[in-house]
């Protein structure tokens, strides 16, 4: 087995017997990456040179008995929304294609001071938003599985890169699914954490009430050690809750006694694909095994999670993405472009206005801006109450159902996704069919509360089918451990996609 | 709720963008087609249940009120499209 294909937690063990260098690993990723990323376009820059730099520092600094981090010597990739200090940071996006910004994302900072080395950024739908990396305005990324079809999204890139070997770890971000269905889709592990769990300080903002940045890796015990370094109260971010961050990575080998997991029926209805039905309820049957007990429980508003979450979302989409004004930072539209526009259609908006205008719709792509068309609308004079204010009373009654489930289980298990992964092409031109990929997913973001995606089959075809575990809010562990607890008795992690 | 081109038209200005013939046709299509979908919440009762904004009960994060370092000028300016020393600079808000 190549050095690649052994799990981060493998990998750091070799490296701190002296068996491999930083270098070596990061040498072998970069040749991988070399090979394998012209037909998957997972990354969105690749940086060879600081990576190699980064596990030189490391390997030195090893030789002479420092004592390291966590992740040392261990690549990670970062999908390009987490801001870098003096790297570009693109948020897949024309308007930001110059932006570098001037500070460092809490995650890049507890990753550096983690020691693991930054192999580059992953490609992901502009501004987070979509559920296909078909958004990127820089370019798609292919399921590593089928090249022809999507890895899931947003965090499109940081699924692919895992799944195809080309980075052991990898950070992406959930504000409606977008870590946990690109993970289902591609065969990886992803985690979303608890709103509040993780440090949101430099992530550049979609919807700040549902974002939260979480790890994707091969398997779950990988997955375990990059959250122990990601999690933690931050007072830089208001939102980040202060309370103890458990030792994942060692606990999620302790398989939990007298587990109870909660079945929703809804998840089960008309428009689930058979062989993902079939795959979901194997896994709830080798649960059962394993001497879990199965409960059926009612989410009553599970149905209403998709409308509730396209009010919210875009709402405070229109509004946090404001920020780009071609004044402060980003892409500007051209001046002279601008006055000839304003005197061909003889508007007396004025130049600033349009400035504005032209800048925002040459900068953004059409997702972006349909949405924040609809967030503008829904939260514009007359509309708030009927909307806004509606989708939040809602929102309470989704949380109530949670509450409600966890008083009963400790888990919920169910499909991460209806379908396996489309064709490229097939939802772009409907959003309403693309804004339904989050079905299964959106309720854990509105809630708040944690879920993980794992490998749990394969379709005939050979797509890969995941299985989402969700959790009471800061139940991580018990998540972890439950689905290392299913990793232990089934293989599907182990597959790998053939790619060459 | 129907929703017209000409009410697209005027969320467009509020928004900030600008689209071309095709384009409102289009987002008036989808606008349209999801605000029908989201009407869906319309069913529910929810005369008595409290707005939920986000889902942590923290209520205020205050920070103690001491100066610390801040970014410099130049750092802050140096993202922006079109900057001098001093000033972000904007075209013309008052007439000539």
């Amino acid at each position: 087995m190549s050095i690649i294909q052994k799990t981060a937690t493998e990998q750091l063990a070799l490296l701190r017997s002296g068996e491999i260098t930083s270098v070596e690993l990061t040498q072998a990723y970069l040749s991988r990456i070399n090979q394998i990323e012209p037909a998957v376009g997972a990354f969105l820059r690749v940086e060879s040179e600081t990576a190699l730099t980064q596990a030189a520092e490391v390997d030195r600094r090893r030789e002479i008995g420092e004592t390291l981090g966590k992740l040392a010597g261990v690549p990670v990739a970062i999908k390009d929304i987490l801001c870098t200090k003096d790297t570009p940071t693109t948020c897949g996006s024309k308007m930001l294609q110059n932006f570098v910004p001037p500070y460092n994302a809490t995650v890049v900072e507890k990753l550096r001071s983690a020691d693991a080395v930054i192999l580059g950024r992953t490609n992901m739908d502009e501004f987070a938003m979509g559920s296909s990396t078909e958004n990127s305005a820089y370019h798609p990324t292919q399921n590593p599985w089928d090249t022809s079809r999507i890895p899931g999204g947003s965090s499109g890139g940081a699924a692919a890169c895992i799944s195809a070997d080309m980075a052991p770890l990898s950070l992406g971000t959930d504000t409606g699914g977008s870590i946990r269905q690109p993970a289902a889709l591609c065969g990886c592990v992803g985690l979303k954490p608890t709103y509040g769990r993780v440090s949101r300080y430099g992530l550049i903002a979609f919807a700040s009430s549902l974002d939260q940045i979480g790890p994707l890796a091969r398997t779950v015990e990988d997955t375990a050690l990059l959250m122990e370094v990601l999690a933690g109260h931050d007072s830089l971010d208001s939102t980040s809750v202060d309370t103890p961050v458990p030792a994942y990575s060692k606990s999620v080998h302790q398989p939990l006694e007298s587990l109870t997991l909660g079945v929703v029926n809804q998840h089960f209805g008309e428009g689930i694909d058979p062989e993902i039905e079939a795959a979901v309820k194997q896994a709830i049957a080798t649960y059962t095994s394993l001497g879990a007990t199965i409960k059926n429980i009612e989410m009553p508003h599970a149905d209403y999670g998709i409308a509730t979450y396209y009010i919210i979302a875009p709402c405070e989409a229109s509004s946090n993405l404001a920020r780009y004004d071609g004044a402060h930072h980003g892409y500007r539209a051209d001046h002279a472009e601008v006055l000839a526009e304003l005197a061909e259609d003889g508007s007396d908006e004025g130049p600033l206005v349009r400035m504005y205008r032209k800048t925002r719709s040459e900068g953004f792509g059409a997702e972006v801006q349909r949405r924040i068309m609809l967030g503008t609308y829904a939260l514009s004079e007359g509309y708030y109450d009927a909307f806004y204010l509606k989708a939040l009373k809602v929102r309470r009654l989704i949380r109530q159902d949670y509450d409600n489930a966890f008083g009963e289980v400790d888990l919920i298990i169910g499909p991460v996704t209806a379908n396996p992964a489309f064709a490229k092409g097939e939802k772009t031109s409907d959003p309403m069919a693309m804004y339904l990929e989050d079905l299964y997913t959106v309720t854990a973001n509105l809630a708040g509360v944690a879920g993980i995606s794992l490998p749990c089959g394969f379709t005939e075809s050979g797509l890969p089918i995941g299985l989402q575990l969700q959790a009471a809010p800061f139940q991580e562990e018990k998540l972890l451990r439950a689905a290392q607890m299913f990793q232990n008795a089934t293989d599907f992690h182990t597959r790998r996609p053939e790619l060459s | 709720m129907s929703l017209t081109r000409q009410d697209v038209e005027k969320v467009a200005l509020l928004a900030r963008l600008k689209f071309d013939e095709a384009e409102l046709e289009k987002i008036t299509k989808h606008m349209v087609q999801i605000v029908q979908y989201v009407d869906k919440l319309s069913e529910l009762n929810t005369e008595d249940v409290e707005p939920m904004a986000h889902a942590l009960d923290i209520q205020n994060a205050l920070a103690e009120d001491e100066s610390r370092p801040s970014l410099s000028r130049k750092e802050v300016l140096k993202n922006a499209p079109k900057h001098d020393e001093e000033y972000f600079l904007v075209p013309a808000v008052l007439g000539e």
